[in-house]
């Protein structure tokens, strides 16, 4: 896959300063896709210990360039060097034997298998399995990533998970260590562990290619940085000597527009009352809600804050009706009428809307077109279908509204959802609920995976909902959109909801804490634990 | 080196295109098979596929063999879209056959016009009950449908079986395992004068046409597309998985049941113990062939009668063995799912590393 | 009455459905779903049969057996790994076309007989009265599927190789992301899934009832891929199935003996009646079928980034 020329490497080389020969250098890397070139002639080096953030919007191409430097990926052409000589990587077997450990943003882990068993897997050589355990324990100790060998990853939490992904990274002594978007899964606090073991193996010589959007980070941790936009290289620079504000706009390739926030009438009708839910998990891998209870008022956006994994999808399912609670109807209402034991399409004719975490086969079919993905949760309030039929014309129409009020870009509504970007499907989903004027739309990770384009449109519209006096609540892991845009925050943490918050009185710490600590203060109070596995 | 590479959309050319090429595919196999069985090709191909279309009775026949493929492939083509795997529709056309039979037998001395009503109805309701228990059975107890259905199937062919070896056997009949003879009131009226074809073909096109307004007008047809491509945005949207099992066996039962009552009343005249030459089993073929679409499976239904009749007439003629028959069916679908591969992914030649896009 | 003539029929009907099972746990295991068994062992049973009535060799008819029953899955693993096809559909077509090729290659085997396969009886200990008959009087592919069950049971539980293997059928997107050939790694479990059900053919038309007939596995390899279920996935509950519904078969032959009035229509039904219940008992407990079955089964892998 190299396409190796010698001239280009000696040019390369001839340039640096020679007190620091690079570990890794990439030479014109090139990937492309049916439609788009991911990677379009990337170069940038990285020195022995060095941290090195690698930024970029979502699609910006800093996922390929991961893949292509741990061998998951060919490129098409350019060259990659380690420790000057030009290698080729045929597989991550090869990328393990050269000393590159990657933690991948979504694990590659084995849920029904032993903590131990998804180490040995990533190991290129181990068979001795009672070896392999004393040094987990070793390795897990001394870098401060506890964990307990013989555990059932189902059973294990997001933060737990991702330390398996990175001792089974360390085990292998790398030279170089990949973390893709590392913090989306952990609280402030666990960040600022994990910050401290990257020290410390930077210290100790490992080079460390850190992934991440989070500006903030990237200036607080690492001392040299490639700024990726549209699969080129459009800056490199020392993330130290530069401000968060000049460095999105170099992401972002033009200045920010902060959304507007006109404080609108919060009114003191509640439209969303939950009063004590609780509800098994259907998953016996997920997590059960406990006693939850929170309001949401007319006019008012208020934040769900949590790390990944803690109950967030359970209490979508449980609000949407994918979940259904029959024995406590009056656990959920909208607008005052129990809802506990209504499906979701009975839910939105009473005006409540919902936007599911997934985009691609949950809150829209790939394979179908958008005329037919509007039908999917607009036939009721839009009056598209009459006696058991579809009516094709008003749904077409209803589908061109949305794409024109949310400037959804596509070849028209007969277009498949599948052939749309993320930000774009992700524009036309939303756009979806809101056009059918709820009174209530509740969403998740509205902007998961989307450019900062869609993902300011898509807020936007969220606040001009509430202030139109939707009662909008906010499922999001990103602390930074939940203070952008919430009136009010809870933080959900192993299925238990915490006081809410005016936004103005809180601060992240404080809500850090809360993501990582709720369960202790719960256990004080006396609730029973959660059975394990 | 040939690789795969994502459409991100559907190609509909595609989709079209590779039943067609299938079918090529499966004459040039067709070609090496009579080959290498010392035939000559030429003639077999002919006799197979072109003889049975030179007489008027020849294409009667041809339809009176394409009514039960359409019409359970009709069902099952709506069921398969919703990812219902009924396999088992050669049980239900069984079963339907043995009620409406059991019903024509029971009035055998009948007169009455509306005996051939009820006798249509018995087979429908049959059909449907043996869909309903792997309904039951999946909704309930979560038992995957391509098992049950297919294992009672087995039963209902051995319930066949038993009825006109002991209970129902033709007390004139020395001793043979047939029933008596269906009387004129619970006999199908026939179409076409001087040939086999009956109310059935009239009724597998009016299952065409319903089949077309549910999958692309109706909501339930909708939501078992959605069901199909999509459970979780299914639950999201509030369709009823169950109700969606439930409609989709029970739809396909009834068809199978119908099919089962027209081969018996329409075609048979009596109850025999073996009333299928594998009817069931190829409509499952017919729902692919025919892209899981109502004038798809028309077409497809036709296609495969034809392999039927060709087989007949390549036995009698050119001392091919029956089973051909079956060893191009599976080819066809063979041929069918690799070509399908097309209609979401291309083929790129070259080296995944060398390949340049635009 | 005695037993012993009972419990050896039962084990000859268990047999071919352990060949069976065992092929098919280990293509579930990798996470591919292979309906075709019945196809497979039709097509096995022919070969086998075709090869040892000519050749006269037994051996060489288990071989043959085993031969045709990889290529039947090959043709499997090409359209759903290579191809990727949907491989419900494509396991209900490798039925179809192993039923049709079956009979017409048997078109010509019709009305053979075979001295069937001759049990290798162990001396000394075989002439153990009741135990020895049944332990160590037996063919070779008796023996042989127990002993590759043991080997599967240890491969999966024992090896790394099989820890891999099932890693695969866990999430095939995180083994090809540690960088393991998921595509190789299937082709493997299907191809020797074909194998045991030309095995679990030539068994049974080798030594069950050393002749031919069409569709002579009347739906064995259909109560085989229902047994892997019954098993939750775990080798030593195949064992269990395999014997529990050769016991059923059997019920059929002896219950006249017995002086059982039943129609033989009704009897014949049990297997498959049996099936139907104990798919339920087992199924109707969703979290037991969702902890042990393999999360990627049936399910397209396709490594394009």
């Amino acid at each position: 896959m190299t396409q190796q020329s010698d001239e280009m490497a000696e040019k390369q080389d001839g340039g640096e300063v020679p007190d620091a020969a690079p570990l890794l250098a990439l030479d014109r890397i090139t990937k492309a896709f049916p439609g788009i070139v991911a990677n379009d002639s990337i170069s940038f080096q990285i020195k022995p210990g060095e941290i090195h953030a690698l930024l970029g919007e979502n699609g910006a191409g800093k996922s390929t360039l991961v893949k292509i430097i741990y061998g998951v990926l060919g490129a098409d052409s350019g060259t990659l060097s380690w420790n000057g000589a030009p290698t080729a990587i045929p597989g991550p077997a090869a990328a393990r034997d050269l000393g590159i450990g990657m933690v991948f943003q979504h694990f590659s882990l084995f849920e029904a298998m032993t903590v131990l068993e998804n180490i040995g897997l990533a190991m290129n050589d181990q068979r001795d399995m009672t070896a392999l355990k004393q040094r987990v324990i070793e390795v897990s100790t001394s870098y401060g990533l506890p964990l307990d060998p013989d555990r059932h990853v189902h059973s294990l939490s997001v933060g737990e998970r991702q330390r398996i992904e990175i001792v089974r990274c360390l085990l292998q002594n790398p030279k170089l260590l990949i973390l893709d978007e590392p913090t989306s899964v952990l609280t402030p606090q666990e960040a600022e562990k994990l910050f401290e073991t990257l020290r410390q193996l930077s210290d100790e010589g490992c080079a460390i290619l850190y992934i991440s959007h989070k500006l903030d980070e990237v200036k607080a941790l690492c001392e040299a940085a490639t700024i990726l936009r549209g699969g080129k290289v459009v800056a490199t620079c020392d993330p130290r000597q530069e401000t968060a504000q000049g460095m999105a706009e170099l992401m972002i390739g033009q200045k920010l527009t902060p959304t507007r926030r006109d404080g609108g009438e919060v009114s003191r009708t509640d439209r969303i009352m939950v009063s004590r839910l609780s509800i098994a998990s259907e998953d016996q891998f997920g997590i059960d809600l406990r006693e939850i209870s929170f309001k949401v008022r007319r006019g008012e956006i208020l934040g769900v804050a949590g790390v990944a994994g803690n109950g967030q999808t359970e209490l979508m399912s449980a609000l949407s009706g994918e979940i259904q609670n029959r024995r406590q109807p009056d656990s959920i209402r909208f607008d005052g009428l129990s809802v506990g034991s209504l499906n979701p399409a009975e839910r939105r004719a009473l005006g409540a809307n919902f936007v599911p975490e997934e985009r691609n086969g949950h809150a829209a079919v790939k394979d179908m077109s958008l005329s037919d993905n509007a039908f999917l949760t607009a036939a009721t309030r839009m009056k598209l279908m009459a006696n058991g039929m579809m009516r094709h014309g008003e749904i077409r129409s209803f589908a061109d509204k949305v794409i024109s009020a949310f400037d959804v870009r596509t070849t028209g509504a007969e277009a498949a959802a599948g052939s749309l970007s993320g930000g774009n499907l992700q524009k036309y989903i939303v756009g979806r609920e809101i056009l059918q004027e709820p009174g209530i739309l509740i969403i998740s990770q509205p902007t998961w995976g989307v450019d900062a384009g869609a993902a300011a449109t898509i807020r936007q519209a969220l606040m001009d909902l509430a202030r139109r006096g939707c009662a909008v609540l906010v499922i999001s892991q990103d602390l930074d959109e939940i203070f952008e845009i919430c009136d009010r925050i809870v933080v959900i943490s192993e299925g238990m909801v915490s006081e809410p918050r005016d936004i103005e009185a809180i601060t992240v710490e404080e809500v850090g804490l809360l993501m990582g600590g709720l369960h202790d203060l719960a256990d004080t109070v006396g609730s029973e634990g959660r059975a394990n596995g | 080196m040939v690789r795969l590479e994502s459409r991100g959309d559907v190609s509909r050319a595609w989709s079209l295109l590779s039943p067609v090429v299938a079918i090529v595919l499966t004459l040039i196999s067709g070609v090496v098979i009579f080959s290498a069985m010392g035939k000559d090709p030429g003639l077999a191909l002919y006799t197979y596929f072109v003889q049975p279309l030179t007489t008027a009775f020849g294409v009667t026949e041809l339809l009176v063999k394409a009514t039960p493929l359409v019409l359970i492939g009709i069902g099952l083509s709506i069921g398969f879209r919703a990812n219902v795997w009924n396999i088992g529709a050669e049980g239900q056309f069984t079963i339907g056959a043995i009620v409406g039979g059991g019903i024509a037998i029971a009035f055998h001395d009948s007169d009455n016009f509306l005996l051939l009503p009820v006798v249509m109805i018995g087979g429908i309701l049959g059909g449907m009950a043996w869909g309903a228990v792997p309904a039951f059975l999946k909704t309930r107890f979560n038992a995957n449908e391509i098992l049950t259905s297919l294992m009672l199937t087995y039963v209902a062919v051995l319930l066949l079986s038993y009825l006109v070896h002991g209970p129902w056997r033709d007390p004139d009949g020395y001793n043979f395992p047939e029933s008596r003879l269906f009387p004129a009131a619970a006999m199908m009226p026939v179409l076409w004068e001087d040939s086999r074809l009956h109310l059935g073909a009239a009724l597998a096109v009016l299952a065409v046409v319903g089949g077309w307004v549910i999958l692309s007008r109706a909501v339930i047809g909708f939501q078992l597309r959605v069901v199909g491509q999509a459970p979780a945005a299914a639950k999201h949207a509030g369709f009823s998985q169950n109700k969606l099992i439930w409609f989709s066996l029970l739809l396909g039962g009834g068809l199978a049941g119908l099919a089962g009552v027209a081969e018996v009343a329409g075609t048979i005249g009596q109850l025999l113990p073996s009333i299928s030459p594998g009817y069931g089993f190829t409509a499952i073929i017919v729902a692919f062939l025919g892209r899981l679409h109502p004038v798809g499976v028309l077409l497809a239904g036709l296609i495969m009668a034809l392999s039927y009749i060709g087989g007949e007439v390549a036995q009698i003629e050119i001392g091919l063995p029956a089973a051909v028959t079956g060893l191009f069916q599976g080819i066809l679908l063979f041929f069918l799912l690799g070509c399908d591969v097309l209609t979401h992914y291309r083929i790129r030649f070259g080296a995944p590393g060398r390949a340049r896009g635009s | 009455m005695d037993f012993v003539p009972v419990i050896l029929t039962v084990i000859t009907a268990s047999t071919p459905l352990l060949f069976a099972a065992t092929g098919e746990l280990v293509t579930e295991k990798s996470g591919v779903l292979n309906l075709g068994v019945e196809g497979m062992m039709l097509v096995g049973a022919i070969a086998a049969f075709a090869v040892a009535s000519t050749t006269g060799s037994g051996l060489a008819g288990i071989v043959a057996g085993a031969a045709a029953g990889t290529v039947m899955a090959s043709v499997f693993a090409f359209l759903t790994l290579t191809m990727l096809a949907n491989q419900v559909a494509t396991g209900l077509a490798l039925t179809i076309f192993g039923i049709g090729i079956s009979a017409l290659i048997g078109a010509g085997f019709v009305g053979f007989a075979l001295e069937p396969l001759p049990k290798l009886a162990i001396p000394v200990i075989s002439d153990i009265p009741v135990i020895g008959p049944i332990l160590f009087g037996q063919d070779i592919l008796v023996y042989l599927s127990f002993v590759m069950i043991l080997a599967v049971a240890w491969f999966l539980s024992r090896t790394r190789p099989g820890l891999i293997l099932k890693a695969v059928g866990e999430s095939h997107d995180s083994a090809h992301a540690l960088g393991y050939p998921v595509i190789a790694i299937r082709y493997a479990a299907v191809l020797f899934g074909g194998a045991m059900s030309g095995l679990a053919g030539a068994y049974l038309s080798l030594a069950y009832t050393p002749l031919w007939a069409e569709n002579m596995t009347a739906g064995r390899g259909w109560i085989a891929l229902a047994l892997v279920v019954f098993a939750t996935w775990r080798p030593g509950r195949v064992v269990l199935g395999a014997y529990m519904f050769g016991a059923i078969t059997i019920l059929q032959l002896h219950a006249q003996g017995w002086g059982i009035e039943i129609a033989s229509q009704f009897m014949s039904m049990l297997p498959y009646l049996a099936t139907i219940l104990v798919l339920v008992l087992i199924s109707r407990d969703k979290t037991k079928i969702r902890l042990n079955a393999p999360q990627c089964i049936g399910k397209v892998f396709h490594a394009a980034h």
